[in-house]
């Protein structure tokens, strides 16, 4: 994974002023479907909005798994609790995979003023098999594309999203 | 086995060198009405004072007389203790302890600070918090969040003896106060979102050696059940009672925890806690009643032998842990005077049991929002006796996973949660803080790895629609007639426990930072503070030298700080609803500190 990030940093440099980016600045415009999920013009997951409000299946996966794995510390929607950071915001912060390394490995701010400890969540595939997905849903919160809540409409679990979960479910 | 027979031993030498059982002292320090001896106000949890310096005729007048910074932020929930001229105050992680001498301004005499792993922040479900320290033969019995068990020297802070009560790599980890019993030290855990399995294990005061542990779920004899003599609803639980009720060996990994409060009856030297939720909160993981999770257990204090059980949710579909306190008290019922046992649950029943068989008597409804079932069944020859009739609209079971279920009441969270209720022998009503929010719940498959979270749920709160708004009451309650004799309504949900005094007052906190001061009769409000954070902890009472005072510690946080800090939504209500809900960081932030009141010169 690490030995990635140079490549993805210099391919931003190149490419940022190419692709259409979003108000943010951030650039989660859908590009490419590998038949599992989208991706945007970095070859980065990022989440499909339909004009009808439609939200794709991992993003809305991403939904479900964060309102299980990750909102008993982060708050409700990505919004943040009395300890935890707000993710919607972490997500837009942190590249694709500084975020992936924060869930594998973990994270601690102890001192004087905080006790923060983010577990490691490498061994487990409930957030693992996930990740993705929760990637995808944070950055949709962080650019407002999905409010908050449980998304009205979503796409259906394709045959090759199924595939791909439960290879990884079961590895 | 080998412990059990060494803890055998380890008694009897101790019921040798020391006669002086734990329970005198307890009984002898909660006796006297100046001090606040154990986190429950008494043994049998009635969060109840004799003082009546302060009433309701001149609660009005209250001011704060000093006040106490922690050092720490985070969920502050419990109360300090007051032994003599001494306070005890903890925090939560790093459950920093400080004893405070009210004799010279509460000057600090001594402070621990254990060492603990900061990675068991990481596995505890719902914040930092830890419920308060325990007191016994001069002993203070420190719980920490890594779950060691420290007893310290009261006087000078010095370390007697530790013990290791669980593994926090598992998930195992520890947010409850212990409960001094005659020579033993009872202690509970936490992880029912790790698929932890429950126990409640007694140490011997004297050197910290195992006496018993009794596990929630499992095999009788790691239960320290009798299938002949230990009953549910008046009748033998029988052999493989737990075995029987779960498919495999997810109960195993079936939770069960017991996080909440303890009670004790010297008379009928009967222990009572209730267990929480089955893991995973995916019902169609693990079929079966999933006993004795979501269960109130009465057990022999000496050797963990179970008297009876009372399961209030047969296989949660819901996560409503049935760990909420036990109050004990005494009111007549048709016609005679019984030993009664008061639980309000999280399934938003409340429950009047006698306690001495585990007769059921009364539970009804606590929120006119409860809408999960119709009621229990109190027909002792209905073939469900005992059970709650579950509407099938409001099923996760029934929909299924990867089904939403929408409108259901109460949320998670529960009627209420741990925040424990106040009871007044003056006026024979429970005051009880509740929640009023309600949840969409969509379960779905996880897989178990030990030490990562075991949930298997999304779900959504919001507060109980069709109602004032608000995500709290505070209600007065009968717990004969099973009626709510008051209601206040609350903007957040009360988090906070309640005192009742014989001045006619009560008192509680709130989630925005508000001590308030309500009549014990007809609750009209008669006092209000904005305390410096949200309040999570629960009120106390002493005297010094002929002045009542009465003190909470603010510090929001807890599973209140996670769910309501940003305000909750309703997706169903779509996006007009979306900030229409108050949020709790706009009234209030993290802190730590302890305020005591007291009436002017």
């Amino acid at each position: 994974m690490r030995s990635a990030a140079p490549l993805l940093a210099f391919a931003m440099l190149v490419a940022g002023a190419a692709f259409a980016q979003d108000s943010s600045g951030a650039n989660t415009e859908a590009v490419e479907d590998d038949g599992v999920r989208w991706f945007n013009s970095d070859g980065v997951p990022t989440f499909k909005i339909e004009a009808d409000g439609t939200v794709d299946w991992p993003t809305f996966s991403g939904y479900r798994r964060y309102h299980s794995e990750c909102h008993v510390c982060h708050g409700p929607d990505g919004e943040g609790s009395t300890y935890a950071p707000a993710l919607k915001a972490s997500a837009m912060r942190l590249d694709y995979y500084e975020f992936i390394e924060v869930v594998a490995s973990g994270r601690q701010v102890v001192n004087a003023a905080d006790n923060q400890v983010m577990p490691a969540f490498g061994t487990n595939p409930n957030v693992m098999c996930y990740l993705d997905d929760i990637w995808t849903y944070l950055r949709a919160r962080g650019v407002d594309a999905v409010p908050r809540g449980r998304p009205a409409k979503r796409a259906d679990k394709s045959e090759a999203y199924a595939e791909a979960e439960k290879a990884c479910m079961e590895s | 086995m080998k412990r059990w027979s060494l803890s055998v031993a380890a008694t009897l030498l101790v019921g040798v060198a020391a006669p002086a059982l734990a329970n005198d002292s307890v009984l002898t320090e909660t006796g006297n009405a100046k001090q606040w001896a154990i986190q429950t106000g008494d043994y049998a949890n009635t969060r109840y004072s004799e003082l009546d310096q302060i009433n309701k005729d001149n609660v009005g007048d209250l001011q704060v007389a000093w006040t106490f910074s922690t050092g720490v932020l985070r969920g502050h929930e419990g109360s300090p203790l007051v032994i003599g001229d001494m306070m005890y105050v903890h925090t939560p992680f790093p459950n920093t302890v400080y004893a405070l001498d009210l004799a010279q301004d509460g000057r600090i005499v001594w402070k621990y600070h254990p060492q603990q792993d900061p990675n068991v922040i990481g596995v505890m479900c719902c914040d930092t918090v830890y419920r308060g320290l325990a007191y016994a033969d001069g002993l203070l019995f420190l719980h920490q969040a890594d779950t060691t068990l420290v007893a310290l020297d009261a006087k000078t802070g010095e370390v007697k003896w530790s013990v290791v009560n669980g593994d926090p790599a598992k998930g195992e980890t520890n947010t409850t106060t212990v409960l001094p019993v005659k020579d033993k030290v009872i202690v509970g855990i936490s992880g029912g979102e790790f698929g932890v399995r429950g126990s409640v294990t007694a140490y011997n005061i004297a050197d910290g050696s195992l006496a018993w542990r009794a596990y929630s779920t499992g095999p009788d004899e790691e239960m320290l059940v009798d299938p002949e003599k230990t009953t549910h609803l008046g009748k033998p639980i029988g052999k493989d009672s737990s075995l029987n009720s779960w498919e495999g060996d997810q109960w195993t990994i079936g939770g069960g925890t017991t996080w909440g409060w303890y009670s004790y009856d010297p008379d009928l030297d009967l222990i009572y806690y209730g267990t929480g939720n089955p893991s995973t909160w995916n019902p169609s993981q693990r079929p079966g009643d999933n006993r004795w999770s979501m269960t109130i257990m009465a057990r022999d204090p000496d050797d963990g032998m179970a008297k009876w059980f009372y399961q209030m949710t047969p296989h949660d579909e819901w996560d409503f842990d049935g760990v909420n306190e036990n109050v004990l008290f005494e009111a007549e019922i048709d016609g005679t005077e019984r030993k009664l046992l008061f639980h309000p649950d999280r399934n938003g029943i409340a429950y009047t049991l006698d306690r001495e068989t585990g007769e059921l008597l009364v539970a009804e409804k606590y929120d006119p929002a409860v809408n999960w079932t119709t009621g229990v069944d109190m027909d002792p020859n209905s073939e469900t006796f005992g059970r709650p009739q579950v509407v099938a609209q409001y099923s996760t079971e029934q929909n299924g996973e990867d089904v939403n279920t929408t409108g259901i009441c109460p949320a998670a969270l529960g009627t209420k949660d741990q925040q424990p209720s106040a009871y007044s022998p003056k006026t024979g009503l429970m005051y009880v803080p509740t929640n009023h929010v309600c949840m969409d719940y969509e379960p779905f498959r996880v897989s178990y790895t030990a030490g990562q979270p075991y949930v298997g749920a999304t779900l959504s709160m919001f507060p109980a629609p069709n109602s004032h708004g608000g995500m709290g009451n505070f209600i007065a309650w009968d717990p004969v007639a099973g009626e709510i004799k008051w209601s206040l309504p609350e903007q957040f949900s009360v988090w906070s426990g309640a005192l009742a005094t014989a001045g006619d007052v009560v008192f509680y906190g709130t989630l925005e930072g508000y001590l308030k001061a309500v009549d014990a009769a007809t609750g009209n409000e008669l006092y209000k503070f904005k305390t410096p954070s949200g309040v999570i902890g629960n009120v106390f009472t002493y005297e010094r030298e002929g002045k009542q005072y009465v003190g909470v510690l603010s510090g929001v946080g807890g599973w209140a700080g996670i769910g309501l800090a940003a305000g909750l939504t309703n997706a169903t209500d779509g996006l007009g609803a979306v900030g229409g809900y108050a949020a709790l960081a706009d009234y209030t932030a993290l802190g730590g500190q302890l305020t005591v009141f007291a009436l002017p010169n």
